[in-house]
């Protein structure tokens, strides 16, 4: 269901830690608009492909262009990196959410927010407050404006974390596995802003293991094993009896009994 | 037991311990200051750093470390002015080495705690947008401090007691103080009972106002 021309363009990125190829030559596409999610077993690359996009790790081969600029590198083919100064505009133009929320721990939630809103955005202080209000009350948190990360709950951090990362305003927003260090119970409320926000139509790139999730909010299903993307398709292929990604199947079958589906 | 303990030569030249421990108390809190610059900076120049840069600091970091307070301070007061050419008081040449020996200690509580900044933290701030000097402002140097409160309060309260050391080149003060009694009135166990007793207080009460701080500023988990 393509939306529009890709925003990101992710083309056979290779990625090694020492002797270990993590990466082997990954394909992806995402369209302005469109909610692409990342399946498959740990281990298989999946935020390591997430924090090359945000250039949080170089690559060795291939190319990363979001909105038609490649993200770590002025020069790809010599391999020649851009200054710190510009990776850091790049890297405001995508949002991250991280598994263990990485809130600054001596900011309060609005703080956390208005960091980024006032160094990178160059807001006034008071612009950069209204703003993260507002996005804390999209997240339903207005009241804990001025709570430290350690006196909110998990859930209620993980919230701070996506509007920390929405308020920049970035092109796409990248979450990897935003629920998995949530309690069960605390992981609705994170999913639904996430739904709310890709109603809205902003562009995602979500590994998840929320398989009910991916299924149903998910433009594309993107199954990934070993380094390499083994299956790129609408969910209702990815679900469907007839899947031919035997690997898939598999994996599917075992999330499918663990979880009762 | 023929020693009766007589305190009363104590309190008549107790303005003499007093005017020590405040001397005491200012000599610490110079050193510290100077110290906690040196530390900062260094620490930084360290994360940052070359090897050439990071060779240089811990040497003088191993240096300050493994040589005695003691030796440090002959060494600058009697030794450094019979190879150069300068001049100054006993106090200014203590603060000097205090303060040298404060930044070494200080450079690895300071260094420590920048290594113990969780990685995520720093890829939060990346994430973000930030510049390297403003992960540095804004993320890692305010979580550091945090992290590195407590061992800070135990450096600071050592240094203090270190101040001690300064009587071996007449610094007037608290144990010059508590010499210079014993001189004049030779109730020698006395004396030290009060100025153990001084030296006790003073460092607890800067422990609990440095631990309160910590309490306000600890990281919850
Ligand atoms: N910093 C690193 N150094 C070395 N190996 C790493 C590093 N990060 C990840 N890996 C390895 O890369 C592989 C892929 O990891 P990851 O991208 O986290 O997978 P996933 O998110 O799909 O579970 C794993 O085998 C992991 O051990
Ligand atoms: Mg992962």
């Amino acid at each position: 269901m393509p939306i529009g021309p890709p925003l990101l363009q992710i083309q056979n990125v290779q990625k090694s830690y020492g002797a270990t190829q993590v990466l082997r030559g990954v394909d992806l596409r995402v369209a302005k608009g469109e909610v692409v999610t990342v399946i498959g077993p740990s281990g298989g690359g999946k935020t390591t492909l997430l924090r090359c996009v945000n250039f949080l790790e170089s690559y060795d081969n291939g190319s990363i262009m979001i909105d038609g600029q490649e993200v770590g590198y002025r020069d790809v083919a010599a391999r020649k990196r851009r200054s710190e100064r510009d990776l850091a505009r790049m890297r405001a133009e995508t949002g991250m959410v991280f598994q263990l929320f990485n809130l600054f721990p001596h900011l309060s939630a609005a703080e956390n927010i208005m960091l980024g809103l006032t160094k990178v955005r160059k807001l006034s202080r008071r612009e950069a407050r209204d703003k993260a209000l507002h996005w804390l009350g999209r997240v339903g948190l207005t009241d804990k404006a001025d709570r430290l990360p350690s006196e909110l709950s998990g859930g209620q951090q993980q919230r701070v974390g996506i509007a920390r990362a929405v308020a920049m305003e970035p092109k796409i927003l990248l979450l990897d596995e935003i629920t998995s260090a949530l309690d069960p119970e605390l992981v609705g409320e994170v999913l639904d802003v996430v739904l709310s926000l890709a109603a809205e139509g902003m562009t995602m790139l979500v590994v998840t293991h929320e398989i009910g999730f991916a299924r149903d909010a998910s433009h594309r299903i993107v199954f990934m094993a070993g380094g390499a993307v083994g299956a790129d398709a609408p969910p209702r292929e990815i679900f469907a009896a007839d899947q031919p990604n035997e690997r898939l199947r598999g994996f599917l079958g075992r999330f499918t009994a663990a979880h009762r589906l | 037991m023929g020693y009766h303990l007589n305190f009363a030569l104590i309190w008549r030249h107790f303005d003499k311990l007093w005017s020590g421990l405040i001397l005491s108390l200012e000599l610490a809190v110079v050193s510290i200051g100077i110290g906690c610059v040196i530390g900062l900076a260094l620490a930084v120049a360290y994360v940052s750093g070359n090897r050439l840069v990071r060779g240089l600091i811990a040497a003088y970091v191993e240096v300050i470390r493994n040589v005695p307070l003691l030796l440090l301070v002959y060494l600058v007061f009697y030794g450094l002015p019979t190879v150069v050419d300068i001049a100054y008081s006993n106090t200014t040449s203590f603060v000097v080495t205090l303060s040298a020996y404060a930044g070494a200690y200080l450079v690895e509580v300071f260094r420590s705690g920048l290594d113990a900044v969780p990685r995520g933290l720093i890829d939060a701030g990346r994430s973000i947008g930030l510049t390297p000097g403003q992960r540095l402002l804004y993320v890692r140097l305010p979580t550091m401090l945090r992290i590195a409160l407590p061992a800070l309060s135990n450096t600071f309260v050592s240094l203090f007691k270190d101040t001690s050391v300064a009587s071996v080149i007449a610094v007037p003060e608290l144990t010059y103080g508590a010499q210079w009694i014993n001189f004049n009135t030779f109730r020698i166990m006395e004396v030290y009972l009060v100025v153990t007793g001084l030296y006790l207080v003073t460092g607890y009460a800067i422990l609990i106002g440095l631990r309160l701080l910590e309490r306000r500023y600890a990281i919850g988990r």
